[in-house]
């Protein structure tokens, strides 16, 4: 057995703490970024859910925006995460993200999402959700939700748009660690 | 199918708020300069609480005018105050599709015995509490999300602190019993067993918690979450600082910018000081302020909340 895989979840607003546990419970080791220099010597990287903007805002005051960029290891994005890493933000997913898509508060909402290749379907709570537009050609669609994609993987990011530190179903977060696991093997 | 109003989305919302400040906003400019300096929401209201402190008569919802122009300005969440116990207030604010209402003694109370039922709404609430037997009354009566009462329109934080600590160590102090010893300790804190039992094992509120009331500094929003806070609302503490703003409206408009982000980021690294220093310097002229132990009973907002 090897050292466990140490994440760092971007702790700058929102719903960071419950990537932490979520990721506890499966074994990895996890720290707090809120600076450039604490993403040294991470196996992957969380940007969870909270305001895009205020998230942004605070990323681009002390260059961790910039940082982020020029990280090169896997990154699960969920929401605003999802947001932070679309064309327009941060570039680094070949995708469009319509903020706030579903509505303001009142239309948020919890519903069942179909996973490809899992008949089990995956609960997902959607506050105030963005919906994923313009997908890039290398985009995988892992998760739909009335036919609209709602959980991807482009490459080395895998991004939600509902919010799967809010329930109890590990089946993200693994996916996740395993996709690290798989690029480490490709490396070694 | 899709589930709406759950109190999974209600409380969801509030996850997504956690780390981050909410401002007292009383028009869209206001709201423009809250959500450009990196607020994670703004709360609508008619005045800011020194306002109705000085001013004094009936403080109630903000128009519905003033909360449609907010809405239109800002893409953070907006939420709006109505007063305790006025769920036609309340109504309107879900009509209107505010993101949270806060159900608040900064306005002048519309039932001195009753909250609002809460859990017939769609949209989540907040309240206010001084005590955990307080948090908890709200949260049964179906609040998602707790605040910390303070001392609102001051720019004291004495009160913040006092009520944060009743709260978070009535909740240490829950953990310390026997299984046995937790019914009488819910008579104590006139709140459901049920409740009781399930912050004494999880050793935290099961709703978010804010802090809010007399936030004037950064310094002051890093000794909130030093203290526990998931995050701070302010009120007066950013709009009410800085220079005259019928004498120099650029400046204020400086003066007031430099502060909301002086506070943001100190709510982000409150546990950083050396980010603290740098923030806290040079942020000109805070809130004047009162001291809250000079305000006379039938004055302070705290109290109001049954």
């Amino acid at each position: 057995m090897h050292r466990p895989l140490r994440i760092g979840v971007l702790a700058l607003q929102g719903a960071f703490r419950e990537h932490a546990v979520a990721l506890r419970r499966l074994g990895a080791e996890v720290t707090e970024v809120r600076l450039p220099g604490d993403l040294e010597g991470l196996d992957g990287l969380v940007i969870p859910g909270g305001e895009s903007t205020t998230i942004m805002h605070l990323a681009q005051l002390y260059g961790l925006d910039e940082a982020i960029r020029g990280y090169q290891g896997p990154i699960l994005g969920t929401c605003a995460g999802m947001i932070v890493l679309d064309r327009k933000h941060l570039g680094l997913a070949d995708l469009n993200v319509d903020r706030n898509a579903f509505g303001r508060q009142v239309k948020s909402f919890e519903a069942d999402v179909a996973l490809a290749g899992d008949d089990r379907p995956l609960r997902g709570v959607f506050i105030r959700a963005p919906r994923i537009r313009g997908l890039g050609d290398d985009v995988e669609v892992l998760g739909v939700l009335a036919g609209e994609p709602v959980l991807v993987r482009d490459g080395r990011l895998l991004l939600a748009s509902f919010h799967p530190e809010l329930t109890d179903d590990p089946r993200v977060h693994e996916r996740f660690l395993a996709m690290i696991e798989e690029a480490a093997h490709v490396r070694a | 199918m899709a589930d709406y109003g759950t109190l999974r989305v209600k409380t969801g919302l509030a996850e997504m708020l956690k780390g981050g400040v909410i401002m007292d906003v009383v028009d869209a400019e206001q709201a423009q300069i809250a959500e450009d300096a990196g607020a994670c929401a703004v709360m609508a209201l008619e005045r800011v609480p020194a306002d109705i402190r000085a001013e004094g008569g009936v403080a109630r919802m903000s128009d519905p005018q003033r909360i449609k122009e907010i809405q239109a300005t800002v893409s953070i969440p907006v939420m709006a105050k109505c007063r305790i116990g006025h769920f036609v207030e309340a109504q309107i604010l879900q009509e209107l599709e505010i993101d949270y209402i806060d159900e608040s003694e900064v306005l002048t109370p519309a039932d001195v015995e009753h909250h609002v039922d809460k859990w017939g709404f769609t949209v989540p609430f907040v309240c206010g509490a001084t005590n955990l037997g307080e948090a908890l009354r709200r949260i049964s009566e179906g609040a998602a999300m707790i605040r910390t009462k303070g001392e609102a329109g001051t720019g004291d934080i004495v009160n913040a602190v006092t009520h944060m600590r009743a709260v978070f160590g009535s909740i240490r102090a829950l953990q310390t019993l026997r299984d046995d010893e937790l019914y009488a300790a819910a008579k104590e804190h006139r709140a459901p067993y049920e409740l009781v039992r399930w912050v004494a094992e999880a050793g935290r509120l099961p709703v978010v918690t804010f802090t809010a009331g007399g936030i004037a500094t950064p310094a002051d929003a890093s000794l909130c979450m030093q203290l526990g806070a998931d995050g701070v609302f302010v009120g007066s503490g950013i709009f009410k600082s800085g220079r005259d703003l019928l004498v120099d409206r650029d400046g204020w408009i400086e003066d007031v910018s430099r502060r909301a982000r002086a506070i943001v980021e100190a709510t982000t690294h409150f546990d950083d000081p050396k980010v603290l220093a740098d923030v806290s310097t040079g942020l000109g002229q805070p809130m004047v302020g009162i001291s809250a132990s000079s305000l006379p009973e039938d004055e302070r907002l705290e109290v109001r909340g049954w």
